[in-house]
């Protein structure tokens, strides 16, 4: 019988700083993992978290880590060599056949591109695969700008829209919000196109709308959801919405059933 | 096999069980009523049969020995875990038709939904279920509405005859014990309760929707969200992990977790103070309709058992029987509002 509850140690490789309050950790695990899952990092005495996988390369998977609280406070004052604590990979994660062949809208919000990150990466590694890869990233301001330097290598692969709510007027960054740039986008078959969404839920929401407006089908549509978790295993209840449970039937869910 | 046992007979047997089990009963705990001044009825360890109230309904339900309200995962240093050990004996917990049916409810949660609960499973396997006939119903009662008045799944059943006591038996590792100590054998059938005082309909045709109805308003400010609804139901069954340590500049100290409810403050809480259902009655929606409608959803049958526990410790005298009643009219209300 195997106890899900008991964490294992993962040590930090890299560390990686996006802005103050957002950094990557690289850190050691061997097995499965797929985009959009999460894993329960802890550290004893402060607690768990859970952390999306924005990354995954052999042996090594990246979190990206938003300093907010209690246990994200006290990973930030880990480095290289330094151990945390780890259980999952749990919840469903993203399946990348579903966006074979189609032509793929990537649309993230602010931390939300960490869960998608991979995504980008795996078809940005397999250009062949889809019929056309569009990646829309919304931030709020050029400092809030996540994974800077992943955006020069998806630019060659793919059409990277990088745009920021507001910026200083010299600033070499688009400005407007993510939903904007929807209607204009250059696809052959919308009613065919597939698209994900992944960003707080406000931003989510218009976003969905928006592309349900520009003639996106519902079945065509996948959102990553956020809610408070405990045990990320289907027991503590905190993360149930209706019949149900984020932790194991989510993150992520076509737009027909994550409405 | 029935049998018939006098008072000494029962305890003998009683006797012989606590050499292998701990056997959890409901007991009468003096001063720890709802309401002040009176004495509550709740589950503990019994030693002799005596000490079992036969004639009330527990006020707090058996789930505790199963889902302890405070229950240690394991103990940590800085870079090390120890899983905390498992009770050394199995437990015997003398319980009514209605909370058998809770047990139901919670190894699908624990045993089913996704992962398997090694905490729960190890506990779990190593209980048997003695079933308390009910020949009356007791206040607030609606397990026949919700059809979990009678159950043939116990390990044994117990009811009072007399000066003395009537089993049925179902496990053969007990029926040579039994026997052994029986005053004589006889065809012995559980009593069951057929009518309640408190009826319930839960309406066909209720669906999500019915989250949208004015109705739930009305409990904003009746309810207080103090929360013992859900600590008394059997079938509630959420925690929230805790760490806590020793000392405070120890690295020595332990992960839990603590049995939670979802109608306190914090329930939902997400970062930048985000929380989901806000207000008290959006929060006795979302336990109603889990209780009644979207549990089955899930599973096929409905969360709540009927034992009307949650309406007798209500001090705002809240009663979810009645809110159960109202669906109706919420139907036709989000139904309205639909068309
Ligand atoms: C499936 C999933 C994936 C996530 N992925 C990431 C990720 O990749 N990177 C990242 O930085 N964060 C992610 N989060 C959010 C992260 O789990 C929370 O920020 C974290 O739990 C806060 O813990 P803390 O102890 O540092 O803060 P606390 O001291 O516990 O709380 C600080 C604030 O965060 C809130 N909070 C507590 N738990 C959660 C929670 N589960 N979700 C949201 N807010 C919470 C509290 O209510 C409070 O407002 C994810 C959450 C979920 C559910
Ligand atoms: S319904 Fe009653 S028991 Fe439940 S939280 Fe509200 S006031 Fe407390
Ligand atoms: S909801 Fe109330 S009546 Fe139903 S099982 Fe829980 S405590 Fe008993
Ligand atoms: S996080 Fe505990 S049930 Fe989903």
């Amino acid at each position: 019988m195997h106890n899900e509850y008991m964490p294992y140690l993962s040590e930090i490789k890299e560390v990686i700083k996006h802005t103050d309050i957002e950094y990557t950790f690289r850190i050691t695990y061997e097995g499965a993992v797929k985009p959009g899952q999460f894993f329960e990092v802890s550290i004893p005495k402060y607690g768990e978290a859970p952390i999306s996988v924005s990354g995954i390369n052999n042996g090594i998977i990246d979190l990206t880590i938003r300093r907010v609280g209690k246990v994200t406070n006290e990973v930030f004052e880990r480095y290289v060599g330094d151990k945390l604590f780890l259980r999952g990979p749990y919840g469903n994660g993203f399946d990348v056949e579903n966006y074979k062949n189609k032509e793929l809208v990537i649309v993230a919000g602010g931390t939300g591109l960490s869960p998608v990150r991979g995504v980008v990466e795996y078809f940005s590694e397999h250009p062949q695969e889809v019929k056309k890869l569009i990646l829309i990233a919304g931030f709020k301001t050029p400092k809030d700008i996540l994974f800077l330097e992943d955006f020069e290598r998806w630019n060659k692969k793919a059409e990277v829209i990088l745009t920021v709510d507001q910026a200083e007027e010299d600033s070499t960054y688009q400005v407007g919000l993510v939903t904007e740039y929807i209607p204009k986008l250059s696809l052959k078959n919308v009613e065919e196109a597939v698209a994900v969404v992944v960003g707080p839920p406000a931003m989510m929401r218009f976003t969905t709308q928006k592309l349900l407006k520009t003639g996106f089908l519902e079945q065509n549509i996948w959102i990553s959801q956020e809610r408070k978790m405990s045990c990320g295993i289907g027991k503590c209840g905190h993360c149930k919405v209706n019949d149900t449970y984020i932790c194991l039937d989510g993150p992520v869910f076509n737009f027909t059933k994550g409405r | 096999m029935g049998f018939y046992f006098t008072k000494d007979g029962m305890n003998a047997v009683l006797k012989r069980l606590m050499d292998e089990y701990l056997v959890y009963a409901p007991i009468r705990m003096i001063g720890g009523g709802a309401f002040s001044d009176t004495n509550s009825v709740r589950y503990g360890q019994i030693s002799k049969i005596s000490d079992i109230i036969f004639n009330q309904k527990s006020e707090y339900s058996f789930k505790e020995i199963l889902l302890p309200l405070s229950q240690t995962l394991f103990f940590f240093t800085e870079d090390q875990v120890k899983e905390a050990e498992a009770p050394k004996k199995g437990a015997i917990i003398f319980l009514r038709s209605c909370d058998l049916h809770a047990v139901k409810r919670l190894d699908e949660i624990y045993l089913r939904n996704g992962f398997e609960d090694y905490y729960y499973k190890r506990l779990r396997e190593n209980v048997k279920f003695i079933l308390l006939g009910c020949q009356n119903p007791f206040e607030n009662c609606f397990c026949v509405d919700m059809q979990t008045n009678t159950i043939d799944t116990y390990d044994a059943s117990i009811e009072q005859a007399g000066d003395g006591y009537v089993m049925d038996n179902h496990c053969n590792a007990w029926e040579s014990l039994l026997s052994s100590h029986c005053l004589n054998q006889q065809d012995v059938q559980p009593s069951h309760v057929t009518e309640t005082g408190v009826h319930v309909k839960i309406p066909d045709g209720l669906s999500i929707d019915a989250a949208n109805s004015k109705m739930w308003d009305e409990y904003d400010d009746r309810c207080i969200n103090c929360g013992r609804c859900n600590f008394v139901c059997p079938t509630c069954t959420c925690f929230t992990m805790q760490d806590i340590f020793y000392t405070d500049n120890g690295k020595v100290g332990e992960r839990r977790r603590v049995a939670a409810s979802c109608m306190v403050d914090g329930y939902t809480d997400v970062a930048g103070g985000g929380s989901y259902r806000k207000k008290n009655g959006q929060r006795m929606r979302f336990r109603v309709l889990h209780k009644v409608y979207d549990y089955k959803e899930r599973f096929g049958y409905h969360m709540c058992v009927g034992c009307g526990r949650c309406d007798d410790i209500c001090p705002e005298y809240i009663s979810f029987s009645h809110c159960i009643n109202k669906l109706e009219s919420v139907v036709k209300e989000v139904g309205d509002n639909n068309a």
